[in-house]
């Protein structure tokens, strides 16, 4: 699309380019040698420090346990808040009012919050009234901050995955005779998830990223926290840092990958309503819709 | 019932989380246009690097930004940010995480706008012999970034709660502040109520406002 | 109705993925967890620091050192559990009291210093070590005093007792950052961002003394407090108290005391205060 903004360059147009290129390529070089530079003046990139990770041992005691419990947070909360999320959502399309305002109001309060205020809530919250052991009440804590957030803004994808079906599927069921309850389960939901499946996938990135606030504010031993035994250690601050943000950059791209191929492949399909909610639609959920839907407006997340 | 609120600058701590939020967005709302321009010019190395910086910064968790900023260019690069005293250190490499973070979303924002454009203008533009820079300042951007207000709000609502993540270097902003008071303080529930209260005034208005702005700017077309 | 068939099969495949992975770490958690049941497995859950070296670190092999190690090793041994029935346990700072108050370790030697404070919430053992809180700085350094610090950036851990101390009684004018661990502070000592770190030398002399900052650092050697470690037990847990007690005396009678501080301390060259009397708590 952008390439209408320009012409097909010409020969002075790609002189100018080249210039550009060059000047450009230039000005990254120095940043990245003086990246180099410094880093060398410090010292940081004595193999000594980087030869750590090079061994299993630096992999299976401390970086791959937590990156386990990374993981193993991610999925419990996203198990957990799908189904109240598609509870929270199609109450809001309810045609009760007694319903669908105590819903709506229930999930944008929950988006208006910072999800490290709910985590850190939920943990002092295990702490006075549970009998949660304090070796699992991080787990428990993240999850919990986790779910109350994300079942919200998955209750948005639900319903803009309903929404988003053309007016004459429940129309059709209507003509033919089902009931409102019918025509959710057995003609709405069913396409619907299949429209939300590129949706829930990428909220999953949202998810995996935010497990790391726990780790540094909670003590959730995920693998943000456990770079931190590992430095103790081997004594490379820096070098732990770099490997594990190249750690979440893979897992963060996989499942970016794998949400929008599968919308890609969604899209295709002409046997399909053709409705599908993609990664774009989530980054617009998770911050809240502003006037586009009848939502109240508040809302916001973590992008 | 509130006397548990006294010994601590709550105030103080979301006038904290304002001023990082707004310093953050002026900044990477200009940063973000910039990358959003690198990434549809007709140069491919910028394209690449717009596109590159984009995709990786959005996988990185901010938390990791916001320490790195700290652990990183403080330590080994000795980006001081103009001042000795740590606290103000704190919160200028804060914002700096911000805008580098929330920058990418920005520049995807802006794209999507640009694409909003319809193609006739780009080409009505270009007819009249305008270069690329005069098309884009001129006619598609205006147009752009009527067309996203609203997904523009939704990152500053977004950046508003996000700058609780500062907590982790140490910046006293709100979540830091209801971290203490959590610890020290025996009713959890209303703390928490507090401060869940402080964040919904912040970002209600916020939504309530540009959701009008984005009607009232909207491109008929 | 392929596609149907297509995104069905995506669906299982993700809905299965996510289950698995959760099952997986459930399954992880499970086993960890068979031993929490006090009485439960016969196994005895100890709390200690995971990133203190030679206190108490997680090293490579997943092994635990240090000195609290040892010395809890030891106390466990004589409270008649084998090595193999020992389950270390990490408990942070901020966790200790809450740990020992629910049950969830039966005894906590993780430099816990014996204040008045923490009386009020639990037990103590001990003392089994006299430190004193001192500051870490470059080889080359001028820093002899703690005075010296005025103007200087100092360096120490988030909520800790003794940045507060310096601020408060030593250097008022020092300016402090406070990071999340030690090897944060040591990583911006390296670089010279600040100039020095504060805690208890016990702590300084094992980061000091490790592989990749060997000859960079000194301890400026001052007593700025009286750190009297002890074992931490429930409140009211007497009878465990008075057998750690027992076993703490035995061990400085038998000279393992000595041998634990040798090995732990002794490539660090930490000149350690003699093993100090069972209940003489040095203020």
């Amino acid at each position: 699309m952008s390439s209408v903004l320009y012409d097909t360059p010409g020969p002075r147009a790609k002189q100018r380019n080249v210039l550009l290129s060059v000047v450009f390529f230039v000005l990254l070089a120095l940043l990245l040698w003086w990246v180099w530079q410094t880093m060398d003046d410090k010292g940081q990139l004595r193999w000594a420090l980087w030869k750590p990770f090079t061994e299993s041992q630096a992999w299976t005691t401390y970086l791959l346990p937590g990156l386990s419990n990374t993981l193993k947070a991610a999925a419990l909360a996203m198990v957990i808040a799908l189904p109240l999320g598609a509870v929270f959502g199609i109450a809001r399309l309810s045609d009760h009012q007694w319903v669908r305002i105590p819903a709506g109001a229930v999930v944008e309060f929950f988006r208006a919050i910072p999800v490290l205020l709910l985590m850190l809530f939920a943990n002092a919250f295990y702490d006075l009234y549970t009998g949660v052991s304090s070796e699992q009440r991080p787990l428990y804590a993240v999850v919990t901050g986790l779910v109350l957030y994300n079942a919200s803004v998955l209750a948005e994808i639900v319903r803009a995955g309903i929404l988003s079906l053309p007016r004459g599927q429940s129309e059709a069921a209507m003509a033919i005779g089902l009931r409102k309850g019918q025509t959710m389960t057995n003609i709405l939901l069913p396409q619907a998830v299949t429209a939300m499946l590129p949706a829930i996938v990428s909220q999953l990135v949202v998810i995996v990223k935010d497990t790391a606030l726990g780790g540094v504010m909670i003590g959730f031993t995920e693998l943000l926290n456990t770079r931190g035994t590992l430095a103790a250690n081997y004594g490379n601050v820096i070098q732990s840092f770099v490997v594990v943000a190249v750690i979440y950059i893979v897992l963060n791209f996989i499942l970016t990958s794998f949400a929008s191929w599968l919308e890609k492949r969604l899209r295709r399909s002409k046997k399909s309503t053709g409705a599908v909610l993609g990664a774009d639609d989530v980054e617009d959920i998770n911050a809240g819709e502003v006037g586009g839907t009848p939502a109240t407006g508040a809302g916001g997340g973590t992008i | 019932m509130f006397d548990f609120l006294e010994g601590y600058d709550v105030l103080g701590a979301f006038w904290t989380t304002v001023q990082l939020t707004i310093l953050s967005a002026v900044g990477s709302l200009i940063w973000g246009t910039l990358l959003a321009a690198m990434r549809v010019s007709p140069v491919p190395l910028m394209r690449g690097f717009g596109t590159a910086y984009v995709h990786i910064v959005r996988n990185i968790p901010l938390t990791v930004i916001i320490v790195f900023t700290s652990l990183g260019l403080a330590d080994i690069f000795g980006v001081t940010m103009g001042s000795r005293d740590f606290d103000v250190q704190g919160f200028r490499l804060a914002v700096l995480g911000f805008v580098a973070y929330t920058a990418a979303f920005v520049c995807e924002a802006i794209r999507s706008g640009i694409n909003t454009v319809p193609l006739g203008q780009a080409e009505a533009a270009r007819a009249i012999g305008l270069n690329f820079s005069q098309t884009l300042r001129l006619v598609v951007l205006p147009q752009a970034f009527r067309s996203v207000i609203g997904p523009l709000a939704n990152v500053l609502i977004a950046l508003t709660k996000n700058t609780t993540v500062a907590a982790a270097i140490g910046v006293a902003e709100a979540a830091l502040v209801m971290k203490e008071m959590i610890e020290n303080e025996a009713q959890v529930l209303l703390i928490a109520a507090v401060f869940a209260f402080g964040f919904v005034v912040l970002t209600l208005p916020t939504g309530l406002i540009f959701g009008w702005l984005s009607k009232r700017l909207a491109v008929k077309r | 109705m392929k596609l149907r068939k297509v995104t069905a099969a995506a669906a299982t495949a993700l809905v299965l993925s996510l289950t698995a992975t959760a099952c997986g770490g459930d399954g992880k958690s499970d086993s960890a967890d068979t031993g929490s049941g006090s009485g439960g497995g016969d196994k005895i859950k100890i709390g200690i620091k995971y990133d203190q070296p030679g206190l108490g670190l997680k090293e490579p092999d997943g092994s635990f050192s240090g000195f609290d190690v040892d010395v809890a090793t030891y106390v466990a041994k004589e409270l008649g559990y084998n090595e193999d029935q020992i389950e270390f346990v990490e408990t942070k700072s901020a966790d200790r009291e809450n740990a020992l108050a629910r049950g969830d370790v039966k005894f906590i030697a993780a430099t816990y210093s014996i204040t008045p404070e923490r009386q009020e919430k639990v037990d103590f053992a001990g003392p089994y070590l006299l430190a004193h809180q001192d500051l870490l700085v470059k080889a080359d350094s001028d820093i002899t005093e703690a005075t010296d610090l005025n103007g200087k950036n100092l360096c120490s851990v988030t909520g800790s007792t003794s940045a507060q101390n310096v601020k408060n009684d030593f250097a008022p004018q020092a300016n402090l950052e406070e990071r999340s661990g030690y090897s944060e502070c040591i990583a911006a000592l390296q670089s010279g961002r600040v100039d020095a770190l504060t805690t208890d030398d016990s702590i300084l002399a094992g980061f000091a003394a490790q592989e990749q900052y060997k000859g960079q650092f000194k301890l400026a050697g001052l007593k700025l407090s009286n750190e009297n470690y002890g074992i931490g037990v429930k409140k009211g847990d007497t009878e465990t108290a008075n057998k750690i007690n027992t076993a703490l005396e035995k061990m400085v009678s038998d000279k393992s005391w000595n041998k634990a501080v040798t090995d732990n301390f002794g490539p660090a060259k930490y000149k350690n205060e003699p093993a100090p009397k069972i209940g003489n708590i040095v203020k």
